[in-house]
């Protein structure tokens, strides 16, 4: 793989090229697979669709927890689908971070022994059948903003994944929110089951888009390269604007005493973000992060007769064409 | 190391239906081509999006290379005569 091999010094070769390199993002053109890049821009790539494809994988456990006890079969057949969804998405952008030189069996291991990272809301548990609402409406939401500005990015393969994802992602988000529509709607006891899992749901929701532009020591370059096309603080912005008027027209509350409507900016400010929390969840000590891990390696392992019968199968198969 | 490897890499080219031909859509890990297509299939059509897939090995694929990419489209740049808007029609006279 390139990525290992360290950053040599600057020849006037390399100077060229990465000129070449920058005038072509500048143009807005896409950089495609066998095109020649800076060594950094292809880790960094490496870097973040690896763990953006970590996060869609870890992202089936919470959910996964609750497929077998769903109320109803419409709301099984949906939860299914919607985590069937995950893994492919997982797929899509593992399949893209290959075409950078990178093997997926070496990220499946980065991700079983711990060294890699995945989004920190995956670290959360699903307590109710409300949590299952809260993540279609709140996580894929704000992975929809976020994405459908990656459907941008400068890196075809990652682009033209995440615009597959998007088209498929609008569904998580309204069956998460007709969920919570029908619980807010219900019983009381239904309407503070629904309240309950959006007071714990918001904060780390907003904590998705990363720190504050000012504390996001990638996000400059990867500005500059066009691989995102909006800051974390603006993208965050799009989503609470977005989310609140959803909330208020179910009946819930934003877990928020300082949010305020900024005439001036037409904005909603909100109260501080606890960035602790966020970064002890990022550093491993979150509510689930071992659960999760160990629930990965799990299935991992109990995939294994699998992967050798397919294996057994495929020689046994090739035995019979030789030989006919 | 066979059991826990990842298996041979497809690319996936999915015929969307109608006339359109088939188009990339992506790659997969498969150990044959039969489980190529099954794994094509609950990857990239999930929703009805195709009438026909076809998984090729990608070390089959040939590709042409971006530093060649202008010498080797020229043929193509300079014959303007290739396109309709080169010839000349009498004034009125509807093509």
């Amino acid at each position: 793989m390139d990525s290992t091999k360290a950053t040599a010094a600057q020849t006037p070769e390399d100077g060229k090229r990465n000129a070449e390199f920058e005038a072509r993002i500048a143009r807005g053109e896409t950089i495609e697979p066998k095109d020649w890049m800076p060594d950094r821009y292809r880790r960094q790539l490496v870097r973040m669709m690896s763990q953006h494809a970590h996060s869609e994988i870890v992202g089936m456990l919470p959910e996964g927890n609750w497929i077998t006890r769903a109320p109803t079969l419409r709301r099984k057949m949906g939860l299914l689908a919607k985590v069937q969804d995950e893994a492919g998405h997982g797929l899509y952008i593992y399949c893209g971070t290959e075409t950078l030189g990178v093997d997926r069996e070496e990220l499946v291991t980065q991700l079983l022994n711990g060294t890699a990272k995945y989004s920190s809301i995956f670290n959360y548990p699903t307590l109710t059948w409300a949590d299952i609402g809260a993540i279609g409406w709140l996580v894929d939401g704000a992975a929809i903003v976020n994405q459908t500005m990656l459907a941008k990015a400068s890196y075809g393969p990652y682009a033209r994944a995440m615009i597959r994802i998007c088209k498929e992602e609008n569904f998580h988000k309204k069956q998460g929110f007709e969920i919570m529509t029908t619980l807010a709607g219900g019983t009381p006891a239904q309407h503070r089951m629904a309240q309950d899992a959006l007071d714990r749901w918001w904060w780390p929701s907003l904590m998705m888009f990363g720190p504050h532009d000012k504390d996001s020591p990638n996000s400059e370059e990867m500005t500059k390269w066009g691989v995102k096309r909006k800051s974390n603080d603006e993208l965050r912005q799009r989503f609470i604007n977005l989310t609140v008027s959803q909330a208020k027209a179910i009946g819930l509350e934003i877990p928020d005493p300082q949010m305020r409507f900024n005439e001036a900016t037409q904005n909603w400010d909100i109260g501080p973000i606890d960035w602790d929390e966020f970064w002890r969840v990022v550093k491993g000590d979150g509510p689930c992060n071992r659960e999760r891990l160990a629930a990965r390696n799990k299935a991992h392992a109990e995939g294994e007769w699998v992967r050798v019968a397919a294996s057994a199968h495929a020689e046994k198969r090739r035995g019979k064409t030789e030989a006919a | 190391m066979a059991e826990d490897s990842q298996w041979p890499l497809w690319e996936v080219f999915i015929q969307p239906g109608g006339a359109a031909p088939h188009e990339h859509a992506g790659s997969v890990h498969a150990v044959d081509a039969e489980q190529a297509l099954q794994n094509a299939r609950d990857v990239y059509a999930r929703r009805g999006e195709g009438i026909n897939i076809w998984v090729v090995p990608t070390a089959a694929i040939t590709a042409s290379t971006p530093e060649d990419m202008g010498p080797f489209f020229e043929p193509g740049n300079d014959k303007p005569y290739r396109h309709p808007q080169f010839y000349k029609v009498p004034r009125g006279v509807k093509m």
